[in-house]
């Protein structure tokens, strides 16, 4: 005799399978979407001269992504490599080294920071980093790693918390100092879930669009060095999405800049993860 | 063990007979007082059995000693623990020097994040020896020093992880004796191993008494009866009885510790 908690045991398993299998399938039908939705610029052009090319001239028919491309990894770069020491600086300070009492404030603020739309980010860079740097790629990287680090920090805080008091105890009773504990215990036990942050905080700059796009200038050349212009893939599209969309093959070209920055979030999640497992395996974390 | 073979002089023993003398230990967490007027006298080169029920402060004694009560939120410690002239709670001399003469060996076994030879070499290594061939040397003295060599020769540089718990406990108690210490504190340092792996670490105890004063919190009074010289049976925060093992196990003097052996209460 089946009574009825278990048929609701069943049913409530069979629901959440299949809301579980519907939110896979939303990124597959997306990236399919935007597959077909590339097609006729894909049938027309060779994939390496969209990807290297950096020629922009959508009225003339050319479409170098080159330019964008760049300008996104550049732009995230420079995010990751201002926030990345900074957070794991401050993580560390928060869980080994601050009173509680710091951290009892510290926490919400960061929360606070992190909660906060990206157009104030935007805007403030506009207000105070703009005047130092002009609309350049160190804007928009500065930019986004303030509103990375947040993020980062948060994160990082969860990672350290999890090393258990008896390895940090056992590296002290040693004689060794906190510092020497945290860079030779600690580091090296969260090492894969600080790869693990890094991943998710890059995955997000990756995409971040308004408070790049309000920074960084928006000119389509392949940027030379920090103080260029830079024109990131979400910026772009987010710019001329709606607008010019009778020229031939445009709106295949924005679809095909969003397809480029959803395959460099695909490629960067699954290396890393290849790489974690890697170590992980290796080094018996 | 003798100790014939000294493969590290970097850190001289003091004075070869030091004892370790509690006056008037207090300590604190928060409001509660954990150890009330703890007075004991810690025999040189034998094993001191801290016995009593759960919650009685034996773990916040040892965490004392070296001062890793330290890191507890909202403790305080007043009274004097000294070993030799020198009073470690209130030392001028930095802690983590402090430390390395008192080796902790803690309940779960603890190994780094690193493989077998970096854990016995990390001490060494973070009080400044570099010299591969004098880590090499430390590693194996210490590793045949707790019978772990000819287990772990083969693959020295793999992740300590990997050992049995056993084995890991043993590794832990390397790592300790690798920077020389003239105490060694252990916390239970057996309840998380089987039998026999227990029973090891035990036999390791009583060979190491030759060359250093070992202070171990037990539950098990058996374990207690098996290889304590000296005993201290605390209750409450309180020390209730100490002495010779063979005088509080046979003739105990306090009502409490008769109950307590006999298992009237645990």
């Amino acid at each position: 005799m089946v009574d009825g908690r278990i048929l609701k045991d069943r049913a409530a398993g069979g629901v959440m399978r299949i809301l579980t299998i519907t939110a896979v399938l939303v990124v597959v039908v997306m990236a399919a979407g935007l597959v077909i939705k590339s097609m006729p610029l894909l049938e027309s052009r060779p994939l390496g001269g969209l990807l290297f090319s950096s020629e922009w001239k959508p009225l003339r028919g050319e479409f170098g992504f080159l330019p964008f491309l760049a300008g996104t990894l550049w732009v995230t770069a420079i995010a990751i490599i201002l926030a990345l020491p900074v957070s794991l600086l401050t993580a560390i300070y928060l869980t080994e080294y601050a009173k509680p009492r710091v951290r009892k404030y510290v926490f919400p603020m960061l929360d606070i920071l992190a909660g906060l739309p990206s157009v104030i980010y935007g805007v403030w860079g506009v207000l105070l980093i703009v005047p130092f740097t002009g609309y350049t790629l160190l804007a928009g990287g500065i930019v986004l790693g303030v509103m990375i680090l947040p993020l980062l920090v948060s994160l990082l805080v969860e990672i350290f918390s999890t090393v258990p008091d008896a390895l940090s105890e056992a590296s002290t009773s040693l004689g060794a100092t906190r510092w020497q504990g945290i860079k030779r215990v600690v580091l090296r036990k969260t090492f894969p879930g600080i790869v693990a942050s890094v991943v998710l905080a890059v995955s997000r700059a990756l995409g971040e669009t308004i408070a790049v796009l309000m920074v960084c200038g928006n000119l389509p050349r392949v940027p030379q060095s920090l103080t260029d212009a830079g024109y990131p893939l979400p910026a772009l599209i987010a710019n001329n999405y709606g607008e010019m969309l009778s020229l031939p093959l445009y709106e295949a070209a924005l679809m095909f800049a969003a397809l480029i920055l959803f395959t460099v979030i695909l490629l960067f999640n699954v290396t890393s993860r290849v790489i974690l497992y890697r170590v992980e395996k290796k080094f018996a974390l | 063990m003798t100790r014939t073979f000294r493969p590290d002089n970097k850190f001289p023993r003091s004075a070869d007979t030091t004892q370790m003398k509690i006056e008037g230990l207090d300590v604190h967490i928060g409001a509660s007082a954990i150890l009330k007027n703890v007075n004991l006298v810690i025999p040189d080169k034998q094993i001191t059995c801290v016995i009593g029920p759960s919650g009685c402060g034996k773990s916040t004694l040892l965490r004392s000693m070296n001062r890793l009560i330290d890191s507890t939120e909202g403790a305080r410690i007043e009274g004097r623990i000294l070993i030799g002239d020198e009073d470690i709670v209130h030392s001028g001399e930095h802690i983590t020097e402090l430390r390395r003469r008192i080796g902790l060996v803690s309940q779960k076994p603890s190994p780094l994040p690193m493989s077998i030879f970096e854990n016995v070499a990390y001490g060494c290594q973070i009080h400044g020896i570099r010299n591969r061939r004098k880590l090499r040397l430390v590693v194996r003295h210490y590793l045949e020093a707790v019978g772990l060599w000819d287990e772990v020769a083969e693959r020295l540089h793999t992740p300590a992880s990997r050992l049995s718990i056993g084995q890991q406990q043993r590794l832990c108690l390397a790592r300790s004796l690798a920077v020389e210490p003239q105490f060694i504190l252990a916390d239970e340092a057996t309840s998380a191993l089987d039998p026999i792996a227990s029973r090891n670490v035990e036999e390791l105890f009583v060979r190491l008494k030759n060359d250093y004063s070992i202070i171990m919190v037990t539950h098990t009074l058996r374990q207690a009866r098996r290889i304590a010289d000296h005993v201290v049976f605390m209750y409450l925060g309180e020390v209730v009885e100490a002495g010779p093992a063979v005088q509080v196990f046979d003739d105990p003097q306090h009502e409490l510790t008769k109950k307590y052996l006999s298992g009237a209460f645990s």
